[in-house]
């Protein structure tokens, strides 16, 4: 199960969960399953969200595979000067 | 009513015309399209449009073109030869002493100046004598050092 | 991914490709184009802080001789709202139009408010002077405090706090609010030996880079336009300015010209759309070159910052819990750096429990823009400062409380994930061992010793590299080149091609001639543009063992490239002389056609910059004023491709951070007008405050590069700002928290402590 580290600042959406496990093989299922348990997470990180997986910062992702134990955070996207 | 302005810039004699209160910044860059003498504040404050009138360090900001009348102007694009760089623009280079690049001309002919009037500046003497040309990218850290170098190189001794 | 190879190109420091133009006066800028039938145009700026426009008359100026072309905000479409994906605090399409030209209210001293395009300069200044408005002047809020107090006036009355559980019953100044956490800071707290407490103020400062905004654009009738400009990102250029003006990005081509420095200012536009406007309007090319009090006033600075810091430790040093308020100033727009301020604020240190909260807060100020490592400085400034003073509460050396607890590989980030080949460990080291934290100090004298931290960013690059027929090559890419990029391209793929460096020549090119590029930005040009100019060159050599294995007649996987060269792979039989790439481009017409590498991809994988600065000073207790006698400026920047340019980013970001702390603010009036908006009396450094500035480079290799390399343009000017006002505060004996540390505040602080 990959540990998945909700962002603090959605907790208006995940009622306060921080951490959950979930089965997913890639991205695209991860961001499926948790708007089913969190209906509008999903834009609201496509909207301002980047992932991290095992430390991998991602900006764009869809299609990343997820490895059974990953764990998985959502910073904030830095543009940078 | 325009001026007309006859002077010798970078060793060739030149004419144009020019409003009587145009700054010869303005007249360099529109009227002669010697653009490498950059404008940086327009106000005498950064030294990018530093250039040599009768051998004097200046600001062209602070100059109106009507005062270049006979006089003798050298402006970065004066500074090399058709063979080679000047000592203080080859050293720029070898020590990555630029970086953006916007200053550089103005730090060629302040250095220049320099070594023409001092051909061994302590590093202190340097840092006061380029402190007039304002550089964001690279804390003068590599400047002082390639004019240092290239002061050397001129006076034949080793770096 | 990182190889440990021995390289021939990397690591040296060659002249780069486009030097000499830069010191013969060649080099074009933005303010060095000119087209036939050129226009001047310039700008009439609101002369209040916050204000309705109530009334706008153009008669007298039109009238003027020599005017072609005058447009206002109503000449501008509606812009629906909408992120820019770009720089550190991009913002919002809407805010964007409207800051390019102000509609119905004016926001800040030097909105736009008119432009004007004419024959001359000087007839588009007489017709600026001409033109008459009509203001109601509003209250304006100037700074943190008034802006976030109950009954402040209003910036945008549409304007709702985000990031709040619920959207709040009423408007504000205050656009968003973040808070992140772990763990229990009560229990934390309650834990330590010592505990500091502060509120840290910096001023607005700029960036200050030397070559004011400036472009040329064309309109044409069939709507296709070009601009000319110097701008770090050309791709964000032609995005926003479609955007400002509802055209298709086709419709649009961006030529980048030489850029004359940005530090995250040029990663937004200001003149392109206007200047577009102005020639549909006069069927002539237009140019805009802002002057430097323009730049001041009417471009985007970095925010000022007021945060209150909180630290416990134990006796032994260890950290038990961190609490931050951070307000950041965004300007007349929201999109100040606070969400980055509030990630990096406890980044360098594992710390059991904290709290941040974030408030990115308008106020009639010019919208803030990036300034390298947004917002970090600023938080940095707080975290390290109170680190120093903690340090001398428990009697510790500075960088032992540090070291004792920094973070580490496998180390939890604060915002977030773990850490993974990070060099701040290797830094403070470094640090300790350096001569210059041995060197004995003078009576009067203090050191100073801070961290510093920047993410990193990858982001959307492209690159082709094109083999000429004698086997030299052209690299083409997208980022302009403001710091000696194009030698860095230039090293990668003579590395990976095994052809003299001379033998590169590296084209920033236009919009439509390179692939989509992200900004020059995000210290992000080296490593990403970096990796799409390997992977380019990897598709040519890829070509190469394919037209080998043809040649051969062996299968592809038979073929290996080996020093720069094809050649069978060992045990495999068969006649075949190596060949180079210059050998390969000489028959290139006989294998397939011209030899073309190209690469694009979304870079993952930048790894985080720490650095460690020690800063040696003496303090004249008469005057005030500040010599700064050493400077060490140790980072780790993974692997430095040129040594050269790294040295100069790191020496660049110091002295900017030394000018923040120092000189550089911007001088409010009560009315919010900017008193200094000139490099005379806005005072950045000059070469004879300076010593030389000491350099080290760490090579912790970044695994997320081919060569270990790490983005190293932001995190130079984080460190500075703590560590000189923690040398400040050592030499005087007193805890120096707001900035700048200018002659009269050091004045007033001696005094006030004589009682």
């Amino acid at each position: 199960m990959a540990q998945v580290h909700l962002p603090q600042q959605l907790e208006r959406l995940t009622g306060g969960d921080r951490v959950l496990e979930l089965a997913v093989p890639d991205y695209r299922s991860l961001i499926a399953a948790l708007e089913e348990r969190y209906p509008g997470i999903r834009g609201a990180i496509e909207k301002d969200f980047a992932v991290v997986i095992d430390g991998d910062i991602i900006n764009d992702p869809l299609l990343e595979p997820i490895p059974p134990e990953a764990e998985i955070h959502f910073l904030h996207r830095i543009g940078g000067g | 009513m325009k001026q007309h302005v006859s002077s010798t810039v970078n060793g060739e004699q030149m004419e144009f015309l020019c409003e009587p209160d145009e700054t010869l910044l303005e007249a360099l860059r529109d009227r002669l399209n010697l653009t490498g003498t950059k404008e940086g504040c327009g106000t005498g404050d950064c030294g990018a449009c530093s250039v040599l009138l009768d051998g004097t360090l200046v600001c062209s900001c602070l100059v109106f073109a009507p005062e270049i009348e006979g006089r003798e102007l050298t402006t970065v694009e004066g500074i090399a030869s058709p063979e080679a760089l000047h000592p203080v623009q080859r050293k720029l280079l070898e020590h990555a002493a630029l970086q953006c690049g916007i200053c550089t001309p103005g730090v060629v002919v302040a250095a220049k100046a320099l070594l023409d009037a001092n051909p061994n500046p302590s590093e202190e003497e340097t840092r006061y004598w380029l402190a007039g040309n304002l550089c964001r990218c690279t804390g003068y850290d590599k400047i002082i050092r390639a004019v240092l170098d290239a002061a050397a190189e001129m006076r034949g001794a080793a770096p | 991914m990182s190889e440990a190879v021995d390289f021939r190109y990397i690591g040296t420091r060659p002249v780069r490709p486009d030097g000499l133009d830069k010191v013969t006066g060649r080099a074009n800028f933005g303010a060095d184009f000119t087209l036939p039938g050129m226009l001047h145009g310039r700008f009439l700026r609101s002369p209040h802080a916050h204000a309705r426009i109530l009334n706008i008359d153009l008669e007298a100026a039109l009238a003027v001789p020599g005017v072609k072309a005058i447009v206002t905000g109503k000449d501008f479409p509606e812009v629906e709202p909408g992120d820019i994906q770009g720089g550190e605090g991009a913002g919002d399409y809407h805010d964007l139009a409207v800051n390019v030209m102000a509609r119905d209210k004016v926001l800040y001293h030097g909105h736009a408010v008119a432009a004007v395009a004419a024959t001359s300069v000087r007839a588009a200044e007489q017709a600026i002077r001409a033109i008459k408005v009509e203001y109601e002047v509003l209250p304006a809020v100037l700074d943190i405090d008034s802006a976030m107090a109950a009954n402040a006036p209003l910036l945008h009355e549409q304007l709702y706090t985000e990031g709040l559980p619920e959207k709040p019953a009423r408007p504000s100044n205050v656009a968003q609010v973040m808070e992140s956490t772990r763990g229990d800071i009560e229990a934390g707290f309650a834990e330590a030996d010592v505990i500091i407490e502060r509120t840290y103020i910096t001023p607005t400062v700029h960036q200050g880079y030397i070559e004011p905004h400036a472009c040329v654009a064309r309109w044409g009738q069939d709507e296709q336009s070009l601009i000319w400009c110097a701008t770090q990102g050309s791709f964000d250029v032609r995005s926003m300015t479609a955007r400002v003006l509802g055209l298709n990005v086709s419709r649009l081509k961006v030529i980048p010209s030489e850029i004359g420095g940005g530090f995250g200012g040029k990663t937004t536009i200001y003149l392109e759309p206007v200047a577009i406007m102005l020639s549909r309007r006069s069927g002539r090319p237009v140019k805009l070159v802002m002057t430097r009090e323009e730049v001041f006033r009417a471009s985007g600075p970095a925010s000022a910052s007021k945060i209150k810091l909180k630290i416990g430790a134990r006796k032994d040093g260890s950290l038990t819990a961190m609490y931050a308020w951070l307000g950041y100033e965004a300007g007349a727009f929201k999109g100040s750096p606070m969400v980055p301020g509030v990630m990096c604020v406890f980044a360098p240190y594992d710390v059991p429990a904290f709290k941040a909260e974030g408030y990115d807060v308008l106020v009639n100020k010019p919208k803030v823009a990036a300034y390298r490592a947004p917002g970090a400085p600023q938080a940095l400034f707080a975290t390290e400062s109170a680190m120093d003073e903690l340090a001398r509460e428990l009697g510790m050396d500075p960088i032992e409380l540090r070291l004792k607890n920094a973070v580490r590989d496998g180390s939890q980030a604060a915002y977030g994930p773990k850490f993974n080949s990070i060099g701040l460990e290797a830094c403070l080291e470094a640090a300790r061992a350096h001569p210059n934290y041995q060197r004995p100090l003078e009576p009067g004298q203090g050191r100073g010793v801070a961290v510093g931290f920047w993410f990193n960013v990858g982001m959307q690059s492209s690159a082709e590299i094109h083999v000429n027929e004698d086997g030299t090559a052209t690299v083409i890419e997208g980022n302009p080149d403001i710091g000696g990029s194009r030698a860095s391209m230039a090293l990668m793929a003579a590395e990976e091609l095994c052809i003299p460096y001379e033998n590169v020549r590296v084209v920033v090119a236009d919009t439509e001639s390179a692939g989509f590029t992200n900004v020059t930005g995000g210290s992000r040009v080296t490593f990403a543009t970096g990796m799409a100019v390997i992977e380019a060159a990897r598709d040519i050599i890829s070509q190469l063992k394919q037209r080998a294995a043809a040649l051969w007649n062996v299968d592809e996987d038979m073929v290996d490239w080996v020093d720069g060269k094809v050649v069978p792979k060992p045990g495999i039989n068969v006649e075949a002389e190596p060949m180079s790439l210059a050998d390969m481009a000489a028959e290139s017409a006989k294998t397939g056609g011209p030899l073309l590498g190209r690469a694009s991809l979304n870079a993952r994988g930048a790894g985080p910059a720490f650095s460690v600065n020690l800063c040696d000073v003496a303090v004249d207790p008469e005057t005030g004023k500040v010599d700064v006698l050493s400077f060490t400026a140790i980072q780790d920047a993974g692997k430095a491709i040129h040594p050269s340019y790294v040295e100069g980013q790191m020496q660049g970001g110091a002295v900017q951070g030394i000018g923040w702390a120092l000189n550089e603010e911007y001088v409010y009036n009560g009315d919010g007008v900017m008193e200094n908006a000139g490099f005379l009396d806005y005072r950045i450094p000059v070469a004879s405050d300076l010593p030389m500035i000491d350099t080290q480079i760490l090579e912790v290799p970044n695994p997320g590069h081919p060569y270990g390399v790490r983005g190293v343009g932001e995190t130079p000017i984080v460190a500075p700002l703590a560590a000189v006002a923690n040398a400040v505060s050592a030499a005087t004996g007193l805890r120096m928290t707001e900035l700048p540390l200018s002659p009269p505040r050091i004045v007033a602080a001696l005094e006030a402590a004589k009682g």
